[in-house]
């Protein structure tokens, strides 16, 4: 293992290097990152065996990449924002289709009006798409992630794509050290992938074809249990990923939990400012934690029910928004609360679009309006003049 | 943990003078980080780069507005953008230095900005690219000058550890001559008030 100080963007292209994917498929202009930039140049120096494709579009880049690998290759791109707006037709289909596809999403807000910076709405509205989604916090995570996504989405009881998020801009801009694992490590740790159906002329089979009203609902609920398996294997590989690394991850992550009264929950890079801000809480004397969501897709019920319906408050700061009715997780978070019969107090504060800083005392600031019992969502750092 | 800004324009490398410090201090047993702002990735428009330093891991990804050092490419900046990093913001006990021909002109630079409690530092960052023919279509490219100042008027960390960052972020030539440049920062950069 060697360490050294570098992007978001640069993290998940050396990820995908040790992946050794055989195809890469990307659109390499605006809304793109560095991402398919730094691999390009890993395969002209022929650090990475692979064929790029350069196509003329992002749902170009998701169509080749869904014929090959319906054909048992290993796959990858990224994209973001409008990219991934333009690419959603096929995002969908490849989640469908069973395609093990790895995508980086390098979160960016939607226009109109033209934003190059971040927010988590495009990646948020895939939600429904099929795909398993996973938020970093930081470059670290975003490399150990893209490994991890290769190996999530192989598997024969998960069999479905995998997108890594990471804040477009504030982590693939941001260069910190990272550890990068041994070749020989991450061989051992993904193989090759194994295609139990693949496009092949020497055993035919049909792929996508028209199914009537017998079977397609089966095909769904095939998927659907598919995502739940991938709960507990997200934690698997996770764990044999610590084994060689390190480093493990869960499908959240509760810092400074075990006596909090009251909990920040958050996603991406600003977990760490929400880190921060739980510590300022407890020199206050304020028993502060913060509920880190990490996997959004399969939805992690369990695991954010127990870590907060018995606390005092839940504030949830997203970076995204639903316009009609808010935050796009809130829901998701409090109906599970509510199934769970919890009667903790939640409040939702809109934070973060188009690039606007959320800082620690942003964070601090929405933990006491939480604690005052003061209902109804909030702006974060709004100004309208 | 020391927070540094960097204010320039597209051109000027403060991007890539927060990274090579990034490096440079991870290298010297710190963890660090580094990250730029701008709105528009174009020639001449108002630029911001950020560094952390501290001896922990770093979890912050907000950016900085109360510097411990503001490092300023371009002393127009401080007026026609004063409201992105306020020179007034620096810490107490923090370092402000300028790209500036002489002390009469930094003076000037400060007046109307409310400074005080900070020290204050100048180099001629432009006549060291300049001279070595530091130029970018047309742009002298100023940063590593003003690491090697930043390196003597700060003392975050050893000036061979800089060397090495810059010989490894631009292999070869460019290396080389932007070693020459953070020397010559090094050697001639001066505190006000001396």
């Amino acid at each position: 293992m060697a360490v050294s100080v570098m992007t978001g963007s640069r993290s998940v292209a050396t990820a995908v290097k040790l992946a050794k994917p055989e195809v890469i498929a990307a659109y390499p202009v605006t809304p793109q990152t560095e991402i398919v930039e730094d691999i390009a140049t890993f395969i002209k120096n022929k650090e990475l065996n692979a064929k790029f494709i350069k196509v003329d579009s992002e749902h170009s880049a998701m169509s080749a990449l869904i014929g090959a690998s319906s054909a048992g290759a290993r796959t990858f791109t990224a994209t973001a924002s409008q990219g991934l707006m333009y690419m959603a037709e096929v995002v969908h289909w490849a989640a469908h289709a069973r395609l093990p596809i790895v995508m980086a999403v390098a979160t960016r807000a939607l226009a109109s009006p033209w934003s190059i910076l971040n927010d988590h709405t495009d990646f948020l509205v895939q939600h429904s798409s099929g795909w398993i989604q996973i938020m970093c916090e930081n470059n670290q995570e975003a490399l150990d992630t893209t490994l991890q996504a290769f190996k999530i989405a192989e598997k024969r009881e998960v069999m479905l794509p995998v997108m890594v998020g990471l804040d477009g801009f504030i982590l693939t801009h941001t260069s910190m050290p990272v550890d990068v694992p041994d070749p020989d490590l991450i061989d051992s740790f993904l193989g090759k992938r194994m295609a139990p159906f693949a496009l092949d002329p020497d055993n035919p089979l049909t792929f996508g074809n028209v199914v009537d009203d017998k079977y397609f609902m089966e095909m769904r609920y095939k998927m659907f249990e598919s995502m739940q398996n991938a709960k507990r294997v997200i934690k698997e590989v996770s764990e044999a990923y610590a084994k060689l690394t390190g480093r493990s991850y869960g499908l959240v992550e509760c810092y400074q939990c075990d006596d909090a009264e009251h909990v920040i929950v958050t996603m991406g890079a600003a977990s760490g400012d929400a880190k921060v801000a739980a510590s300022m809480l407890r020199k206050e004397g304020i028993k502060a934690g913060v509920l880190r969501l990490r996997v959004i897709r399969p939805f992690p019920k369990e695991d954010i029910v127990e870590a907060l319906a018995n606390r005092k408050t839940v504030s949830i700061v997203e970076r995204d928004l639903s316009a009609g009715i808010g935050n796009i997780l809130a829901h998701e978070i409090k109906s599970a609360l509510y199934d769970a019969g919890a009667k903790v107090f939640v409040k939702s504060f809109i934070a973060g679009l188009g690039g606007r800083d959320i800082l620690p005392e942003d964070f601090v600031n929405a933990v006491k309006s939480a604690a005052s019992g003061k209902k109804g969502d909030e702006w974060i750092r709004l100004n309208l003049g | 943990m020391i927070e540094l800004v960097f204010q320039g324009r597209g051109g000027h490398g403060a991007v890539m003078a927060a990274e090579v410090l990034a490096i440079a201090a991870y290298d010297a047993g710190m963890y660090s980080q580094a990250f730029p702002f701008f709105g528009g990735e174009r020639r001449g428009a108002p630029v911001r780069s950020f560094v952390r330093i501290d001896s922990s891991p770093i979890v912050l990804h907000s950016q900085i507005y109360k510097p411990d050092i503001l490092v300023v490419l371009d002393s127009e900046l401080m007026h026609i953008a004063k409201n992105e990093v306020p020179a007034g913001n620096i810490k107490p006990n923090g370092l402000l230095l300028l790209n500036e021909d002489s002390k009469e002109d930094a003076e000037k630079d400060l007046e109307g900005l409310g400074i005080s409690g900070i020290k204050v530092a100048f180099v001629d960052a432009t006549k060291i690219a300049t001279d070595l023919n530091l130029v970018v279509a047309g742009w002298p490219v100023i940063n590593t000058a003003m690491l090697g100042a930043l390196v003597k008027a700060s003392a975050i960390l050893p000036f061979e550890k800089l060397v090495a960052a810059i010989r490894q972020y631009w292999p070869g030539e460019v290396g080389e001559k932007n070693v020459e440049a953070a020397k010559k920062g090094y050697e001639l950069v001066s505190f006000l008030g001396d």
